[in-house]
């Protein structure tokens, strides 16, 4: 198996690598991203491009891998620009599959990492999103058109290419020790930001099973598109209190004005996306992905609780997790130097 | 057996449709009458309608239940998946209890045909500005059956601060055909819809016991969908408890409210009257269950099936409404 990671300089690209460097029958792996991988690896080649048509053909075609898992769509709006959003996820994603698609491609599997944002949150949803529903508001955000676009794109390249099994996962909110996401932010403060009057169920995925599923659906030939979230729901109010936090309510109406100053003054970034989800919630059916055989090591209620047990331990000591930095000369030093002696490849 | 006559405005039908409308009611009332409760009109390939009334997107069959995960010990609050809250629920209940007792006096009738266990789509009327029924039947049911009852409403509901949170907590649903689906046939529950909607929370004190349309018959859909009895119930008092006198539409358009309702309550104790309902006595008669002998889990049912089926229940309800007020002999006792 060879595979092509993209989006290796993400948390989630990095950890995956590491993930799959544990394989034997991985024989390849190629990591393409701007940014420098986030953890230490040990056989993963990191090339530094960006999502040029061009390179990206050039890399499919002489690698020749046979599984590409598209990890690179941002879906944190308060990180990325909508102009950079809008170039990684839908220009990005055009250029993979085009490049995956070309004439003498060996590509034979596509996975690509979306999200639950897919579905937006609005008073009309049904209480439980099923794979196959649409969304009940337009989208009002970039990163859930983009999302969209990218979504169209993977269908149209499905259609195209029934050689090819493609899986598309897609994550609920993420926490865990190692993330940020606007969730794990607010989170951390001293107080978390709550609308008034409102309570929803809310659902999370712990950042293993987000690493498990990938690599569930790369070990696995199950084409379709799958939702992965954590069993279970739990209403805003009750993560607050497990993870020991005072709520601080903003105002019902105007509620994105409100959330401007909290955003000038760099407390807490709460995008459009992530306010309609401390309104109306979001949960979503899980049952499609543990039919197809994934096997959760953590329900909604436990990532929760692990989330406020590292919260715990890194308000004591800080950061926990040994820090890394990717030295470019040292890396090509141990994967390709003579003078390292490798085992087992003798 | 209850009694199946015709209303009044059936008795003497003027135009052919009304005829054919006739008949197709007299044909369900007579397969009803029969065969204890079992409805069925014959294979509905023939009369198929082109799209599904209620739209559900495709289900694969066989979705096994999905219970709740086992993490009772690690979880804080007792909110489950759907919103409610058994804690807040019994505190409602305590809270509601003299009300219940005292003020409505409701007494139940037929509260037998209720399952104890499995699910059932409780169908009922619909009356006063603030409706009265809802509670009163989920109380009702609660504390006799010691089960929950999830009641379905307007998606209004899941946009108002506080009153949306309490709303879901005390077991509120959005009427979405998937949640009303999912809690029927995967979670057996029983689930109280009024298919008059506001149509019957909004209409006149004049037109007080006379049923609305009964939607587009969607209930029945579900409730077939689901594979589970349809449970008519009949409930008198709730109109008198908080009637209508006069409707302003430019003050609900204002608003952006179903209808803005000047209240006989209002007039009576001023802007307290938003809230205080007239102590009419409740009477509560639960009528036979109806199970349907459709396949569950078909992508669409026929239309003129759902269609007799709604229009069957309807008109049991509203006979029901009627032997009821017969036997009234005051509004307050």
């Amino acid at each position: 198996m060879r595979v092509l990671v993209t989006g290796l300089g993400t948390f989630w690209g990095s950890r995956l690598a590491q993930a799959l460097e544990q394989f034997d029958d991985v024989e390849v792996i190629v990591g393409l991203d701007t940014n420098e991988p986030r953890l230490p690896l040990e056989r993963t080649e990191f090339v530094r491009a960006d999502s040029d048509y061009s390179i990206l053909q050039r890399i499919v075609k002489a690698t020749k891998v046979d599984t590409i898992l598209h990890t690179h769509l941002l879906v944190d709006s308060t990180e990325n620009s909508n102009r950079r959003m809008h170039e990684v996820n839908v220009i990005g994603t055009m250029n993979l599959l085009a490049a995956a698609g070309a004439a003498g491609s060996t590509v034979r599997k596509l996975i690509v990492k979306s999200s639950t944002l897919i579905y937006g949150a609005g008073k009309r949803d049904p209480y439980f999103f099923r794979e196959e529903m649409e969304r009940t508001t337009p989208p009002h955000t970039e990163v859930e058109r983009s999302l969209l676009e990218t979504s169209a794109f993977v269908r149209d390249f499905a259609v195209d290419n029934p050689h090819v099994v493609v899986t598309k996962l897609r994550f609920s909110n993420a926490l865990g020790d190692d993330i940020t996401s606007p969730f794990a932010r607010s989170l951390s403060l001293p107080v978390v930001p709550e609308i008034l009057g409102f309570d929803p169920r809310l659902q999370f995925v712990h950042e293993e099973d987000i690493t498990g599923a990938l690599i569930f659906a790369t070990r696995n030939d199950i084409p379709g598109v799958y939702n992965v979230a954590g069993r279970g729901t739990m209403p805003w109010s009750e993560i607050c209190e497990v993870v020991g936090k005072r709520r601080i309510p903003l105002p019902p109406f105007f509620t994105n004005w409100a959330a401007e100053p909290l955003r000038m003054t760099r407390v807490v970034d709460l995008p459009p996306e992530v306010l309609d989800l401390l309104r109306y919630g979001r949960v979503v059916d899980t049952r499609a992905y543990r039919r197809a055989g994934f096997e959760y090591k953590y329900t909604t209620a436990a990532t929760v609780n692990a989330f406020a047990r590292s919260l715990r331990l890194e308000s004591v000591v800080g950061d926990s997790n040994p820090s890394y930095r990717y030295e470019r000369d040292v890396e090509t030093f141990f994967r390709h130097s003579p003078a390292i002696i490798r085992e087992g490849n003798e | 057996m209850l009694p199946c006559g015709m209303p009044g405005h059936l008795d003497d039908p003027k135009s052919t449709t009304e005829q054919a409308s006739y008949e197709a009611v007299q044909r369900v009332m007579e397969a009803v009458k029969g065969e204890e409760n079992v409805i069925d009109l014959g294979p509905s390939a023939e009369q198929s309608s082109t799209r599904a009334l209620v739209p559900l997107p495709a289900r694969r069959s066989r979705e096994l239940p999905d219970p709740e995960p086992p993490d009772r010990e690690i979880r804080r609050g007792d909110v489950d998946p759907w919103g409610r809250s058994e804690r807040v629920r019994s505190i409602a209940r305590r809270m509601y209890d003299p009300l219940y007792r005292y003020w409505f006096r409701v007494q139940w009738e037929g509260i037998e045909h209720i399952p104890t266990e499995s699910g059932a789509l409780l169908v009922s009327n619909h009356a006063g500005a603030i409706p009265s029924d809802a509670p009163a039947i989920m109380h009702g049911i609660e504390t006799q059956l010691g089960r929950p009852v999830y009641g379905l409403a307007e998606y209004l509901f899941r946009d108002l601060p506080a009153i949306g949170t309490l709303w879901s907590r005390a077991g509120g649903v959005t009427a979405h055909p998937d949640n009303a689906y999912r809690l029927l046939k995967e979670d057996q529950q029983l689930v109280l819809v009024f298919p008059e909607g506001a149509k019957g929370t909004g209409k006149l004190y004049k037109d007080r016991y006379r049923l609305a349309r009964f939607g587009r018959g969607g209930f029945v859909e579900i409730a077939m969908r689901a594979g589970v009895p349809i449970i008519p119930i009949a409930v008198v008092g709730a109109e008198e408890s908080m009637p209508i006198l006069f409707k302003s539409k430019r003050l609900a358009n204002l608003l952006g409210i179903p209808y803005a309702p000047i209240t006989a309550n209002m007039l009576m104790f001023g802007p307290l009257g938003g809230l205080a309902y007239l102590p009419a006595k409740f009477r509560i008669r639960v009528l036979e269950p109806i199970h349907f002998t459709a396949e569950p889990d078909q992508e669409r049912y026929s239309r003129a099936r759902v269609m007799d089926a709604s229009e069957m229940i309807r008109e049991r309800i509203q006979e029901a409404l009627y032997d009821m007020l017969r036997s009234r002999r005051s509004t307050w006792w």
